[in-house]
């Protein structure tokens, strides 16, 4: 039996993950075209985190199939993961920076440790990054606890750039700013993936930044995608999940679970 | 039947933990024999968890080594074997008291540090960075401090045992009335190459203990400030029982052949 290949950049085919007897993904579905920046909404405790963590392969799924270019990688391990993982950058939540490295070593760490890219050459193009999410070449020898949230994000994305992806995924880019460093992010991530033109997958529950930032919008709820579809159409997408999310009503469908 | 389903429940957490625990150590020592393998970071290590451990244990050596001759010296006075202070301080230091008063220092100096370092960057999401980046956080964590911790503990026994054995002489010359000299020589005679490299092994021994501790804890903590303080606990705790277990087991393997 063939097994049928995929044209998109990343495809995810009923991926389901269970911690104990609690089911987290059940059956994802989901694809992301070349260039395209796909955002995937939800409330909080939906699995947003856990559906990148697997394509990442820092989750492994139980059943299901992950494709990148073509190619599966769900079970992937060891240095195919690592020449795999080449062709990603990702933001995390809370940045997630290496408090024991300056911002250019945090920002030049994939090119020195995953390229063996000499420490010279690394620093120049750091700073050269840096410039490009709006800072100065000054912040390069500070360490990340003397900046605050918005800059973090800023470092954060300059260490996802810094070593030319394919794929970026964006965890929750705004969750924590204030309007206005949100929406200078949200600039940022567009900008960056016009002119990188790259693949993005953002999750967020952040509409105004879902708005700005996607092509196309996907809902997650329950473990699996209830709604998918470009951004204009979501005020007229006659799924009562997406209506209740996108108007924020606590009355609907969508129940809040207490227990993640 | 609640009580054979909490027996149950225990069984299987425990059988859990310690296969949890062995791939840990596989993948570790794997990381270990393939490149690349981080040698600034091993540098790093060895001054944090060697260096810096000097004051502490050399301390703590010091006074033991001292009680010890005070203590000999009282308990022996019923024999009226005196006389034997300085064999008894050498052997008691050498083969135990400076392997185990060196790996319980260090353990609660270095096991909580590294318990508490790799917790943070667990739940600050820093080791899931790592990978993001291409870089095994095993080999990039874990191997350098389990390297630095197995190389610099017999050194820092090796210290140690000086120390001690200057800390008993101290007190013998000082309060009880001993010639330096004749201390130190009856010193020197008496101990033998077995009694100082048992000690040196069982360090080496320990040293993977430590390390191996703090990175498991601290690997696998989760839920923020809380989850930390437990990897933290649980490091020193562990370390501390595995090395007094180990030392009995080390002692009776060594010197009963």
């Amino acid at each position: 039996m063939t097994k049928q290949t995929s044209t998109a950049k990343v495809e995810l085919r009923g991926v389901k993950k269970r911690f104990g007897n609690k089911v987290v993904l059940d059956g994802v579905d989901l694809k992301l075209e070349h260039g395209q920046s796909l955002v995937v909404i939800g409330g909080s405790g939906t699995g947003k985190s856990v559906m990148i963590k697997c394509v990442l392969g820092i989750i492994r799924p139980d059943e299901g199939e992950i494709y990148v270019d073509g190619k599966e990688v769900t079970r992937l391990s060891g240095r195919a993961r690592d020449a795999m993982l080449k062709k990603f950058g990702m933001l995390f939540q809370a940045a997630a920076l290496f408090d024991s490295l300056p911002v250019w070593e945090n920002v030049a760490f994939g090119l020195i440790q995953g390229r063996g890219m000499g420490r010279k050459q690394a620093r120049e193009i750091a700073v050269e990054t840096l410039g490009k999410v709006g800072l100065g070449p000054e912040v390069a020898k500070l360490s990340p606890a003397e900046l605050s949230g918005g800059m973090q994000k800023r470092v954060g994305l300059a260490r996802a750039i810094a070593s030319d992806p394919e794929i970026i995924f964006f965890d929750e880019p705004t969750t924590g700013l204030d309007p206005i460093m949100a929406d200078v992010i949200n600039d940022l991530i567009v900008s960056t993936v016009d002119r990188l033109g790259v693949s993005a997958l953002s999750i967020t529950h952040d509409m105004v930044s879902a708005r700005k930032i996607a092509d196309r919008i996907a809902m997650l709820y329950q473990g699996k995608i209830v709604w998918d579809g470009p951004t204009e159409e979501i005020d007229k997408s006659g799924n009562e999940y997406v209506e209740q999310f996108i108007h924020g009503r606590a009355e609907g469908p969508i129940k809040m679970e207490v227990r993640k | 039947m609640n009580f054979f389903a909490t027996i149950g429940r225990v069984t299987l957490a425990a059988f859990q933990q310690i296969g949890q625990l062995s791939l840990f150590i596989v993948s570790s020592v794997t990381g270990l024999l393939r490149p690349p393998i981080y040698w600034r970071l091993i540098g790093q290590q060895v001054l944090r968890i060697g260096y810096y451990s000097l004051p502490v244990v050399g301390l703590t050596a010091f006074f033991t080594g001292g009680v010890l001759a005070l203590q000999i010296y009282i308990g022996s006075d019923r024999y009226g074997a005196e006389a034997f202070v300085p064999q008894i301080v050498v052997l008691g230091i050498t083969r135990e008291l400076g392997p185990v008063i060196a790996g319980l220092m260090v353990a609660g100096r270095v096991a909580a540090a590294i318990a508490a370092e790799l917790g943070t960057m667990r739940v600050t999401e820093q080791i899931d960075a790592l990978t993001t980046l291409s870089t095994n956080p095993i080999k990039y964590l874990v191997v350098p401090r389990l390297v630095a911790s197995v190389l610099t503990l017999p050194l820092l026994v090796a210290i140690a045992d000086s120390i001690g054995v200057f800390g008993g002489y101290i007190v013998a010359t000082k309060s009880l009335g001993f010639n330096g000299y004749v201390y130190l020589k009856n010193s020197v005679d008496f101990v033998t190459n077995e009694d100082v490299y048992s000690g040196l092994i069982k360090a080496a021994v320990f040293g993977f203990i430590i390390a191996l501790m703090g990175c498991y804890n601290g690997f696998n903590s989760k839920g923020g400030a809380q989850g930390v303080g437990a990897a933290t606990t649980n490091a020193v705790v562990t370390a501390s029982i595995l090395i007094l277990a180990a030392n009995y087991v080390l002692t009776s393997v060594i010197f009963t052949r």
